[in-house]
Order: C-alpha cells, then structure tokens, then sequence
C-alpha cells in the first residue's frame, strides 16, 4: 500500500516533469528584490535592468524565454537542480561561484560602496572610501551569499556584519537605525535608499570597490554542462551592445553606461 | 551524493558555541517570561465574569489565530515606520533583533500558556475546592494552596508540549537576522553550498533538545505524581503529537 | 497610513495562495495521516518502525529547518530515486508552490496520524468483532466499518490541525511562494509602510482562523448527528 503511494507520486511527478520540458523554453531565474536590477512592481510583474536584458538577449537569440521569480538564497541551488536554466540576478562572477556554475561574459560591471547617514563620522581614504579604521565597531548591513557579503567580511573585520535575506529588508533595516552602514552595489543602494522615503539623511562614501572579492562584473549564469548555452548568450550580449538595444535599456535606469570598461 | 563529515565537525564550534546558546537562551527566556504572564491572564480568564474573561480572550484569540512569524514582522519591521518612537526609550529594545524576538515569542507563548492554564483551572475537581472552602480557606487561600497547584499538575503535559514548540519556533528568529542555531548554519551554508550536512547536523541538535525537554517534563510529573502511589498518572499517550 | 500606492491587491492576492496551498497541504496531511495511523495501528514491525520514525522526527525538528532542507535537497533527491527506478533523466521540477505542500502537508501528517491512530482506537470493538463474525474479510471491516466512522471520531482532532496549518503556511515564504507572508514582505519595501502591511496580513489570517472556526463547530455538529447527545 505505502509502496504503492510512493510508486505513484513519482510517476506523477515525472509525468509533469515530461511536460514542461516538451516545450523547449528557457526558464531564467530573477530575485525581485534588488531594485532597479530586479524588482516586483504593483501589478505584481517582474521587472528591472536584469529583466529587460535577459529579454532582449533572448530575442537576440530568438528563444522562447519564462522569466521566473527565485529567492537568492536558492538561485545556485535551483540551478543546478533544473529547476531554471539560466540566472539573470545581477549574480557578479566570481571563482568561487564559477566552481559550481558557470557564466556568460559580464553584462554589466558597477562598484560596490559603503552608505551611511551623512553625520556619520567615518574616516575615509584618498578615493574618499571609508577605511576598515573607520567603520570599527560598525554594524554593516549586507545580502547573504553576496560578493559584499565576502568582501565585508574580509576587509572590515572590525565591524559586525549582519546578514540579510534580501536586499530590500538590508536597506529597511539601515533607514530604521538598526544598522550603521550597508554595503552593495552603487546602483542598487542609491535606488533602494538614496532615492526612497527617508533617503534624505544618507550619502554614498567615496567611488567605490573593485575587484578581489568583488568579482569580474555581472554575468549570466549557468550550468557548467550548457556550454552552448553559455557562448550563446555571450554572443548576443556582443550583439546587444553592437546595434544600441543595450544603450536604449541602459539609459532607461541610468545616466551612464553600467557596462564599464 | 557524499556526505562532507570534516565540515560537520569543523561548523560545530559555531553550531554549538553561538548558534545554540542564542537559541537555549530565547527559548528559556520567552518561556519563563511567558509563564509569569500567563499565570495572572489564565486565573483572570477563568473568571465567570465577562468584563474580566472575554478582553483576555480577545488578546489570546488574536495571538493564537495569527502567524507566529507575522507577529515578529510587526513588531521588528513594524514599529520603525512611526518616527516618533525612535525618539523614545522603546527603540533602545526594539532597535536589537534580539528584543523583537523575545517580546514576539514571550507574547505569543504567554498567550497558549494562559489557555492551557484556563483549562486545567477549570478541570480542578469541585469537590476540592469545596471541601477546602468548607473548612474555612479564604478564596485566595483556595487558590493558592489548592487550585494553583492542582492546575499545574494537570496542564504539565500539554505546557511542555508548548516548550518543545517554543523552543523551534525560536528558528524563525534566523529570519531577522539572529544567529541562532538556523541562522549560523544558513551562513554557513552560504560560504560552502552545504545544504545537506548543515541541515541535517541541526535537525540532529534539534531533535536532541525536543527529547531531552520532554524527558525533563516526565521525570517533573513523575515528581509531583509520587504522592498518588501506585496510580497510573493520567498522562497523555506516549508520543502523542498536541497542536497548538 | 492605510495608502499603499497601489500594491495592496498583491495582499488579497496572496492571501488566496496561502489558502490554496492550506487546502492542498490538509489533503496531503490526511492522506499521510491514514497511513500513518495505519502504521502505527500495523502489526508489521516494519511499518510500525517507519510510522513511529516519521511522527518522532517530525516532532523533534522545527517546521523552517524542514523546509529548507527538503527545498535545497529535496529535488536534487527526487532525482536520483526517479533516476534510479525508470531511468528517467529529465529534470523534475518542483516548483515552490509543490515543495511548500509537501512540506506542510508531510509535518501536519504526523499530527493528523496521531488524530487518526486515536480515532480508529475509539471504534467500539464491539462492531469490529460483530462485522467479522458476520463473515466480513479484514478489507471489508476497514471499508465498510472503519473509515466511515474514523471521520467522526477524526473530525475534531482535524478541526485543530487545520487551524494551526493553515497559520503555518507563513513559513513558505522563506522560499518565496507568493502567499500572504511573502507578498507582505515585498509589499513593505516600496511602500515603507511595514506596519500598516503586517497589520492587515494579520487581520486577513484572522478572518481565515474565525471562518475555519465557524466551518469547524458546522462539521462537528454533522459528525456528532446521530449520536445520542449525554
């Protein structure tokens, strides 16, 4: 009887599974709170950066494209178990990652900063980015499994780096003072508290980090198997690029160019 | 699938080292201050007067009809969006996760305890109470010397079970950013992509802390069924799972 | 307080997920429980040992560390035993809305296990006993005389495990099923007005709970007609 159950609610499962790949789609995966990259908006769409390029990329590519809803902490994870088959999360690549996934080239490459409250008194280097002397005894806010998370953790070992589900909760969290400074990307925080209610009181410290634990820029990723997947989609970012669809996105969200150098 | 046993045993100073002290130490004190207030609301809620019974009821019908987790969001995210208490005394509690915790769950257990109790008051046998009236106790006499003690006797069973759930709802406290058990092996799991063995090594710690809790509660009741003999306490069944 | 810049509907939106997937994860519940009363009621040491394994583990763990676990691990898990028994290589999707009943409906089983054990426990034996001399086999006794009745010894037990269900459906929103929990939490972001979102997400579960609560003493009155009242 119970071998029975189990016997059917496989063969269920695999006869849907049978289904939805008959379809050929590319199911590729966004996080929706990680505004103006990724973002829910009040008709409960996706939308962002990400989102328009991962679209354009796949018109490019002339692919039957689903642009599905993950939350970060299982974006690797769902990957690799087919849940989706790309992830256009503003995911920046790293070695570390690429030792489980892998990624098209960068689509976009923008510096991580430090925002605090413009009273803040945080010593700060020739760049005007705050030294690890002077964000001691911080509470910095970061994103779990993030590249900021990584560098937080291993430049500011002074500070109490607290971890965050999500992007968004980070940035609630540093308006309401429960957190002294977040570290993430440049564009992110300048929309997600610069821009919104109560962003008046804070500031971007400095031009930014680069490099190191921070990555090679933001790719799309995939599995290490989908070679073909992979080229396919570094060459239509090539081609967006080329013929101005990347430029007419790009100025959607921003005054300058997001690709880098 | 292999299972990584050396990262089992290197995560354990932290599992246990920080993760389990913060989740020992919400679970102990959430339940003892949820006790002391479930005390005087269950004894009030017990009261044939409605003026008295029925706003209690109101507050414990609220706590146990709503999420757990929604209670704690109200409280951690909630209370920032009025400015003007971060001006008070009360941001300096509710500006730590730590405090947000504790109220929520100190809150919520208070409000299942003080139904328990409620109903373990009105099972204390009549003829008790009677027999302790006609004898010339007062009523406060009644119910401290008869109707208290009787009460905990009967509600032993069903308020460990509220311990035992007590003490895995602190994991959600991992969700406003305590590094709790749950929450120091979500960072964990981060750096390594070590869902399995994390997972499973806490469940294991779990599973030790639940037994050992309702090992406590037994040898407890055996303690205060002794004077009964040989009667069998008319515990619940072995294993029985109580909701709340 | 109560404007919120047009992204309320996703609330009521997502308090229709959280009853979908309450009703979908009471099914599995039930079912799970059946057999796990069954289990535990079996005089194979086998399925005794599995039905008693399952309600232990179930009770020692909290509901947030299974989900995670079955989350990340579950799939990758389905796959190797659906690899295994047909050779089947295509992926399996289990998306979070299947993952979120599972889980619920697989810890609420246990509970309902213990409802049921205790329902087919309260069977008068008399009946039992009656129907086999009447020449019944054990299939028909369990057919004809047990389940029928199991569900009115069930039903209050049941009524209990539903409420407290349905409450912890919130957890799926750590893996991002748009139920009520998680369409709050997306909701307080752009319209920073968290404490007006939660207020209302818990007036929406309470009028869940108050609903259920109403539908319950209806059920229990059914199951109890018939029954001489003492």
């Amino acid at each position: 009887m119970k071998k029975f159950t189990i016997l059917m609610s496989v063969a269920v499962l695999a006869l849907s599974s049978g289904a939805a790949s008959a379809a050929e789609k590319i199911k590729i995966a966004t996080e929706g709170a990680y505004a103006p990259f990724n973002f829910v908006a009040d008709d409960g769409s996706l939308q962002g950066f990400d989102v328009d390029i991962a679209k354009a990329l796949c018109e490019k590519m002339k692919a039957d494209c689903e642009i599905v809803k993950q939350e970060w902490d299982g974006m690797i994870p769902g990957l690799l178990a087919k849940k989706f088959d790309a992830i256009a999360a503003s995911m920046s690549i790293t070695a570390e990652r690429k030792q489980k996934i892998d990624f098209s080239e960068k689509y976009y490459n923008t510096p991580a900063v430090i925002v605090a409250r413009k009273d803040a008194k945080i010593a700060v280097d020739a760049n005007g980015n705050p030294t690890d002397e002077g964000l001691k005894g911080m509470k910095i806010g970061v994103q779990r499994s993030t590249i900021h998370e990584n560098y937080a953790r291993a430049h500011f070992k002074d500070s109490e780096i607290v971890v965050y589900d999500s992007a968004d909760n980070a940035n609630l969290d540093l308006v309401n003072g429960r957190i002294d400074a977040r570290m993430d990307d440049i564009l992110a925080l300048q929309e997600g508290i610069l821009k919104a209610e109560g962003g008046d009181d804070f500031k971007v410290y400095g031009k930014g980090f680069v490099g190191g634990e921070l990555g090679e820029g933001v790719g799309i990723g995939v599995r290490k198997e989908d070679t073909k997947l992979r080229d396919e989609f570094s060459k239509a970012i090539q081609e967006i690029r080329a013929d101005g669809t990347y430029k007419k996105i790009n100025d959607k969200y921003f005054n300058f160019d997001a690709y880098g150098d | 699938m292999s299972f990584d046993f050396p990262l089992i045993w290197n995560s354990l100073p932290d599992l246990l080292g920080r993760g389990l002290v913060l989740t020992i130490q919400l679970t102990v004190l959430s339940v003892l201050v949820g006790l002391c207030l479930a005390v005087p609301l269950g004894i009030l809620r017990a009261s044939r007067n409605p003026w008295i019974s029925k706003p209690i009821y109101i507050y414990t019908y609220v706590f146990r009809g709503t999420p757990l987790l929604i209670q704690l969001f109200l409280i951690y995210y909630g209370f920032g969006q009025f400015r003007w208490i971060k001006s008070t005394f009360l941001w300096d509690f509710l500006r730590e996760g730590f405090w947000c915790c504790l109220i929520a769950f100190t809150l919520n257990t208070a409000a299942y305890t003080t139904e328990i109790l409620r109903g373990a008051i009105q099972n204390v046998p009549h003829g008790e109470v009677e027999a302790a009236r006609a004898i010339g106790m007062s009523r406060f006499t009644v119910l401290r010397r008869i109707i208290l003690p009787q009460a905990f006797r009967i509600m032993l069973p069903a308020y460990s079970n509220e311990v035992v759930l007590m003490l895995q709802a602190t994991s959600i406290a991992s969700l406003v950013t305590l590094l709790e058990l749950t929450g120091v092996a979500r960072v964990i799991i981060a750096r390594t992509f070590a869902p399995y063995e994390l997972f499973i090594t806490i469940a294991l710690i779990y599973l030790a802390l639940t037994y050992g809790i309702i090992w406590l509660f037994k040898k407890w009741e055996q303690h205060l069924m002794r004077h009964l003999g040989e009667r069998p306490a008319d515990a619940p069944q072995e294993g029985a799972l109580a909701t709340r | 307080m109560f404007d919120l810049k047009g992204y309320g509907h996703l609330l009521f939106e997502g308090a229709l997920v959280t009853i979908e997937v309450a009703i979908c994860a009471m099914i599995v519940a039930i079912a799970l429980g059946l057999v796990g009363a069954a289990g535990k009621l079996s005089r194979n040491p086998v399925a005794h040992f599995v039905a008693n394994t399952y309600t232990i583990v179930i009770r020692g763990v909290p509901e947030l560390v299974l989900l995670l676990l079955i989350y990340f691990g579950g799939t990758v898990l389905l796959q190797t035993i659906a690899a295994r028994l047909f050779g089947h290589e295509e992926p399996i999707d289990i998306n979070n809305f299947v993952a979120g009943v599972l889980v619920i409906g697989f810890v609420y089983g246990a509970f309902a296990t213990e409802v049921f054990r205790g329902a087919f426990q309260s069977i008068p034996k008399g009946q039992i006993e009656a129907a086999m001399a009447c020449g019944m086999s054990k299939g028909q006794v369990f057919w004809r005389i047990k389940l029928p009745q199991v569900w009115r010894f069930a039903i209050p037990g049941l009524g209990n495990v539903w409420l407290v269900l349905l409450k912890a459906t919130a957890i799926i929103s750590v893996i991002g099923l748009p139920e009520l929990t998680r369409q709050s939490t997306i909701v307080m972001n752009p319209t920073r007005k968290p404490f007006t979102v939660f207020l209302i997400a818990a007036a929406l579960y309470l009028i869940m709970t108050a609903v259920s609560d109403v539908f319950r003493h209806r059920f229990e009155r059914r199951a109890a007609a018939g029954i001489r009242q003492i």
